[in-house]
């Protein structure tokens, strides 16, 4: 029987996704939900909550709105929040229900930004995905409606860092690091989607020579820009020294126009790391090419096949990792997927904001530059 | 970077001067914000009061997330399972197969056998038209020594007759099976936090012969189901109330509703209901009033003037507390309330004819999100909202109550206001942790 969780968690949705990509530009974002999406993002999903006021709200649907499909009411709050508080976009991310009784989350932010003139996006996102899909989504909307003019290149190569959110880089400085990383190889960075910059410098995108996708979160936006500004992009999250190989394939791209995903050769291995799929498979190729054991990654998010190297593999729940954990004898992973792995496996944790919430948030490593976090458990 | 939103915005919509707040909603319902005091409990905390029982949440993604991490932050994963819908489920209209083929699926890999499974179901189920007595019907037919109840992580119907809390309280007794009445047995129900052993109701009837239990006193199933053979079940919580009605209805139990209250009179008239229904004689209280009139003494001679605030998570009698105060001379400032209950009817009234221009906040209010957050001098609050929203390292932390009732309880309650407005504490941190009391960490 699929679908059961017997004992592990269950990933941040993608209406939490939305939320956490948007946090930061200065915009509104409306749950459409009767409730419990508030506090679980705000709790569990957002670190940032206590002490910055982004505009994260819900509509607090309830039965009798459902039944009549009474989106007025959904309509008419939302401006009269955006009117109170003059948010420089508004967005509207869908629930369970909205999805059950087919709410037209863009017609309604058709008539939101009719009624209040601020750029307003539906998504419709149904809380039945991970927060990759709805992050995505979200920052694919942001390129699209905000990214609008071909800038001149910057006189060094450049990127645009896409997909960062707390959700897989959680507040430990990993988001900022990156940047400063790069920087060491020669490779400027022009915006940050979305942890430290604002909708402004988002904007300047267009100047950038390549985008880098650091998790899945960033597809969405990779593709618009690619279609709309032929902006190359490569796939991969900076890791110790095979942030070296990604700059090798940034340049590459700089130069050819064309998109990269730089793998290393793996083969099946009986050592796993299980997480969001660009991570673990970049955490796979960076240790690996350090410790010259081969590592295998299991995505546990959506993403892409082109993201996998030939050993990887995606697996949604319990049913579907079990057998792809056979025979391990070393996983990384959230501490809160030991109680499924083998019990003689050595087991190395990796805490994921995704996963576990804010429970083990302080054990969370910045890796960027450096992942003797990691080697110096395998000794 | 970061910025704080919001600039120039006013209180209007988020507050009211009490004298203009309506009976029992003084705001418009509009969308919600919610701020980041996380002590009250949920229906994950509520349901791990049934002492070996497991939990099993059926639902979206979306909304698993927020029960499985309470969960794992109490701890409790081993006493937890889920069942994810996902959108084949909705389109295929397989509910019923995913409901009981899922539960047969996790009960048949857990490590030991529950007595009993809180199986909630979501409001996707109710949209559906999910057969939930075929599928519990099938789930017993499977497990005949497990007991199933169902339980509900609906909150699209909170606006529409019991609402997911009053159902959790409801179903935590369902499980309770007829056995024989023992009239020398009474309940305590309705509370997620126990009933302080020093309050003068638990001594009252203790002395009377009864022996009182508390869900929370039961550490088995056992002892749990010997709640069933109590006569009486005294509930003090509103929000209680509906399952101690059911519980009259299904095993005969006389329910005793004894609501929560900090006048005297109010408190007297309790007792006094509740030593006729049970045939005692009233004992003679005035150690207790004369108690509390010194507590208030105290409190007033140690707080003074200082300004104090109040949030309905806090008490479930927010308006009665602030009456209360302010009838002994202590300067509440502020409500942060966002709906008043039936039984405050009494006390707003006269909290509008004595200080109609004490303000009522909103704290779901979107406003609240970016009003400022603090306030100009030292500010007492009682409860976390209330210590969130005025920005006070100076505040009483509890919540339902605390367990704290009548007499013995309020003076309780000033002492943890002494306490509470002479040594700070870390509010960022304490209002975090959800579910105060639970276990959380």
């Amino acid at each position: 029987m699929r679908q059961t969780a017997r004992i592990i968690s269950t990933y941040t949705a993608d209406v939490s996704g939305v939320n956490s990509a948007l946090f930061e530009l200065g915009g509104m974002t409306v749950m459409h939900d009767a409730s419990g999406c508030n506090s679980t993002y705000n709790t569990h999903d957002e670190p940032r909550w206590y002490d910055h006021d982004s505009l994260v709200f819900l509509s607090g649907i309830s039965e009798m709105e459902a039944i009549m499909g009474d989106d007025e009411k959904l309509i008419s709050d939302i401006v009269s929040a955006a009117e109170q508080l003059k948010p420089r976009f508004i967005a509207v991310a869908g629930t369970p229900i909205p999805m059950m009784i087919g709410t037209d989350f863009k017609a309604v932010a058709s008539v939101v930004e009719k009624r209040t003139g601020i750029p307003a996006f539906g998504f419709a996102t149904n809380g039945m995905h991970t927060y990759v899909e709805g992050a995505s989504m979200a920052l694919a909307g942001i390129a699209d409606r905000f990214v609008t003019e071909k800038m001149l290149k910057t006189q060094d190569i450049s990127v645009n860092l896409l997909g960062v959110t707390p959700l897989d880089f959680s507040v430990n400085g990993s988001a900022a690091h990156l940047r400063t990383v790069l920087e060491k190889y020669g490779i400027m960075t022009v915006s940050n989607w979305a942890m430290g910059d604002d909708l402004d410098t988002l904007m300047q995108a267009s100047s950038a020579h390549v985008n880098l996708v650091v998790s899945d979160a960033g597809m969405g936006a990779a593709k618009v820009l690619r279609e709309r500004f032929g902006i190359p992009y490569v796939i991969g999250r900076p890791y110790g020294n095979w942030t070296a190989t990604l700059v090798n394939s940034i340049r590459k791209a700089a130069e050819t126009g064309e998109d990269q995903v730089p793998q290393v050769a793996r083969e099946w291995a009986s050592a796993v790391i299980i997480g969001e799929g660009i991570s673990a498979v970049s955490l796979a190729n960076a240790l690996t090419s350090e410790t010259g054991r081969a590592f295998r990654a299991i995505a546990a998010t959506e993403t892409e096949r082109v993201v996998l190297g030939a050993s990887d593999r995606i697996a949604r729940d319990e049913d579907e990792l079990l057998p792809l954990l056979n025979g391990a004898e070393i996983v990384i992973a959230d501490p809160l997927y030991q109680p499924i792995c083998p019990k003689d496996a050595h087991f190395i944790r990796l805490p994921h904001e995704g996963f576990s919430g804010r429970i083990f948030r302080d054990e969370i490593p910045d890796m960027t530059e450096d992942i003797s976090y990691i080697t110096r458990q395998l000794a | 970077m970061l910025k704080r939103m919001g600039g120039e915005v006013d209180t209007t919509g988020a507050m009211v001067p009490i004298k203009n707040a309506d009976f029992p909603a003084p705001f418009k319902s509009e969308l919600e914000y919610s701020c980041s005091a996380r002590g009250t409990w949920n229906i994950v905390h509520t349901g791990f009061l049934v002492p070996e029982a497991h939990e099993i949440f059926a639902c979206a993604a979306g909304c698993l997330r927020g029960v499985v991490l309470t969960a794992a932050e109490m701890n409790a994963q081993d006493r937890f399972s889920t069942i994810e819908i996902r959108e084949n489920n909705v389109l295929e209209g397989d509910m019923e197969d995913l409901l009981i083929e899922g539960v047969t699926d996790i009960l048949q890999k857990l490590p030991y056998k529950p007595r009993a499974v809180l199986l909630y179901t979501s409001c996707i189920h109710h949209f559906i038209g999910c057969d939930l007595p075929l599928c519990y019907a099938r789930l017993r037919e499977r497990f005949l020594d497990i007991d199933f109840t169902d339980c509900y992580m609906n909150p699209i119907m909170r606006k529409s007759g019991l609402t997911p809390d009053q159902l959790m309280r409801r179903g935590l007794y369902a499980l309770l099976k007829q056995r024989d009445i023992d009239k020398n047995r009474i309940n305590i129900i309705g509370n997620n936090i126990a009933t302080d052993k020093d309050s003068e109701l638990i001594r009252m009837l203790e002395q009377a012969g009864y022996t009182i239990t508390e869900i929370h006193d039961c550490h088995n199933y056992d002892a749990y189901q010997q709640m069933a053979s109590a006569a009486f079940n005294i509930c003090y919580n509103p929000v209680g109330k509906a399952g101690g009605e059911a519980l009259e209805k299904r095993l005969g139990q006389k329910l005793l509703y004894l609501p929560l209250s900090y006048q005297p009179a109010e408190i007297l008239a309790a007792y006094e209901k509740m030593t006729k229904a049970l045939g005692m004689e009233m004992p003679d209280l005035s150690a207790e009033t004369d108690a509390l009139t010194a507590a208030l003494r105290h409190a007033k001679e140690v707080i003074g003037e200082t300004p104090i605030t109040i949030d309905y998570t806090a008490t479930m009698r927010p308006l009665s507390l602030a009456r209360a105060l302010l009838e002994h001379g202590f300067n509440v400032t502020a409500l942060y309330i966002d709906s008043f209950s039936g039984e405050e009817k009494g006390d707003l009234a006269w909290l509008q004819a004595h200080f109609p221009e004490l303000p009522v906040y909103a704290t779901v209010q979107v406003k609240m999100r970016v009003l400022p957050r603090e306030t100009c001098e030292k500010t007492l609050a009682i409860g976390q909202k209330a210590a969130y929203f005025t920005g006070t390292p100076y505040f009483v932390n509890i919540v339902e109550c605390g367990g704290y009732y009548g007499f013995s309880g309020f003076c309780k309650l000033l002492a943890l206001m002494e306490d509470a407005f002479l040594h700070e504490k870390d509010t960022r941190k304490l209002i975090q942790i959800k579910g105060l009391g639970c276990g959380c960490v």
